[in-house]
């Protein structure tokens, strides 16, 4: 019983609705460029981290260099997606702003996807960053179509973050929202190989890496850059696609709740 | 439905927080065009039963509708506009920005009617705010802001939880000024309030609240008629315990030299104390205002 997520999102939106859809990107947009103070850490975080701990600390590893790319780039694009979904939408939900685009017409799923272009965006940005500090100062050297599948496997990546995002900011209260990102962002990103090789961590983490659906997104960026052999893709895509799905259908029970 | 005025409706609705029972088998009927107002103590369940009607929770048991379906559907939604008692908007959005964006919901369903932009803001005296951020402006802006919201399409019922909340007095003034309007074009309000002449001013109907249920429900006058009371104000140098004594008289109190008698009836009681002293001055009657009704029904319900 939840206007927004309980209508299933409709791919093509009827033609009227469309201003709608556009309006609720385009304010969302506008909402967070005059939000600095959200914008500017988002999109420095990763790059800063990826400059100190993925290029400064690895001298001329040209395999090392390849890897750690492949993961920051999955590392990447987690922060917009927790972030943008999970304190924005705890932030809207306790203080009303929600309920009210609940009370009024809003289309189904304007909000969801606007909200996800958000973090689409800020992915395709430090992916930019990261693509061009990784070639400059980090010897990074790939094909054209290498480059495009990262990209597009960062791109993809947003979807099962925002899912995940979505479910903290159904349930969590805005000042507990930040907490529980940080608390489920950097522990998944070590676990899941994203700064150091997995082969590097104790056994027990290796073993349960595969929780992790920054592991699958690694791996999916990996075998890009050649790194891993390119098998079991349809198992990493389904264990991803299975991941999004159960948050979403969680949150959506919890949003409902939360009113 | 069998009758078609029939905007918003709660049959029996319950609903239960933890060991509070918010609401106990309320039963509310709005009808096309007509205002009314729901008053109550606090938690008394005034807001929860709005939460109801506008789908924002469902009830325990019961039902809630809006035009004869279920509130959360689109095409119920439409047809309704609210303001909702704690609302923040984004502060970094401008007004023009918001009231498009609301405009925007409302033509988004092929059957909705988004009011223009100038209708809006001269409806809810926003104009001079649209360049504004949301976040710049005073607490009584940003409640218009939100009764522009509210508005932003030709709906057939508003829900307004204490809209008048921190408006000063002109501002309240235009706002009731805006319902009347709204209503004439035969547009139906829900409307909470905290000040009761801002009910005896805008409301057909009243209903009052106390623990979940409605303790009393009526015309403003049948409400103020439920409290047979007179207040009569004089100053006089009679003893209050005397004048307690006469009949028709429930209390009598004394401030200073003023002296405040309430009755059933006023006539018989004035008659004795005109004849009792000669030099009774500032004498004036009261009938009892919704407020003394609001108090008795409240205490009598507690």
């Amino acid at each position: 019983m939840n206007a927004i997520v309980d209508t299933p999102i409709q791919p093509t939106a009827a033609p009227h609705m469309l201003p709608a859809y556009l309006l609720e990107a385009k304010y969302e947009f506008l909402r967070v460029l005059r939000t600095p103070s959200f914008a500017f850490p988002t999109l420095m975080f990763p790059p800063l981290f990826y400059l100190l701990f993925g290029l400064l600390l690895n001298h001329g590893n040209v395999g090392a260099a390849h890897y750690l790319f492949a993961t920051y780039s999955v590392f990447g694009v987690m922060a917009p997606s927790l972030f943008g979904f999970g304190v924005a939408i705890a932030i809207e939900r306790e203080k009303g702003w929600l309920a009210l685009k609940r009370v009024a017409p809003m289309p189904p799923g304007a909000y969801l996807l606007a909200k996800m272009a958000m973090a689409m965006l800020f992915a395709v940005i430090i992916f930019i960053v990261l693509a061009v500090m990784a070639m400059t100062l980090g010897g990074v050297r790939l094909a054209f179509m290498q480059w495009l599948t990262i990209g597009a496997v960062a791109l993809a990546g947003v979807l099962p973050f925002c899912a995940l995002g979505l479910m903290i900011g159904a349930r969590a209260n805005a000042s507990a929202a930040p907490a529980f990102v940080n608390l489920i962002y950097l522990p998944m990103a070590f676990l899941s190989g994203l700064w150091m090789p997995l082969s590097m961590l104790p056994h027990v983490l290796t073993q349960i890496a595969p929780l992790w659906p920054a592991y699958h997104l690694a791996q999916l960026s990996l075998m890009a850059v050649g790194q891993v052999p390119a098998s079991g893709i349809g198992g990493h895509l389904l264990w991803l696609v299975a991941f999004t799905a159960i948050c979403f259908l969680i949150a959506r029970r919890w949003l409902a709740r939360a009113a | 439905m069998s009758d078609s005025n029939v905007v918003a409706m709660l049959q029996g609705a319950s609903r239960q927080f933890g060991q509070v029972r918010a609401l106990d088998a309320l039963d509310l009927t709005v009808r096309r065009g007509e205002v009314l107002a729901v008053l109550g103590p606090n938690g008394a369940g005034k807001t929860t039963a709005m939460a109801l009607l506008l789908g924002l929770q469902t009830p325990d048991a019961g039902n809630a509708t809006l035009f004869g379906q279920a509130p959360q559907r689109l095409d119920a939604r439409r047809r309704i506009g609210a303001m909702l008692q704690t609302t923040a908007v984004p502060d970094t959005l401008q007004v023009g920005e918001l009231i498009a964006l609301f405009r925007s919901y409302y033509a988004s369903d092929k059957n909705g009617q988004p009011r223009t932009v100038a209708d809006i803001t001269a409806l809810a005296g926003v104009g001079d705010l649209l360049q504004r951020r949301y976040g710049k402006l005073s607490g009584g802006q940003q409640r218009r802001v939100q009764f522009a919201l509210a508005i932003a399409g030709r709906v057939d019922i508003l829900f307004l939880d204490e809209p008048t909340t921190g408006l000063d007095i002109d501002a309240r003034t235009t706002m009731w000024k805006t319902i009347r309007t709204l209503v004439a074009e035969g547009c139906a309000v829900v409307l909470t309030t905290h000040y009761l002449e801002e009910a005896e001013a805008l409301a057909d109907r009243i209903a009052v609240l106390a623990q979940g249920r409605i303790v009393a429900e009526g015309s403003v006058d049948a409400i103020r008629a439920r409290v047979a009371q007179r207040r009569i104000r004089c100053v006089s140098g009679i003893d209050t315990a005397t004048i307690a004594q006469w009949p028709h008289v429930r209390s009598a109190t004394r401030d200073g030299q003023r002296v405040e008698i309430v009755t059933e009836v006023a006539e018989p009681v004035v008659r004795q104390l005109l004849a009792a002293d000669a030099d009774v001055s500032e004498l004036e009657i009261q009938r009892a205002g919704l407020a003394d009704a609001f108090v008795e029904i409240t205490r009598e319900a507690a």
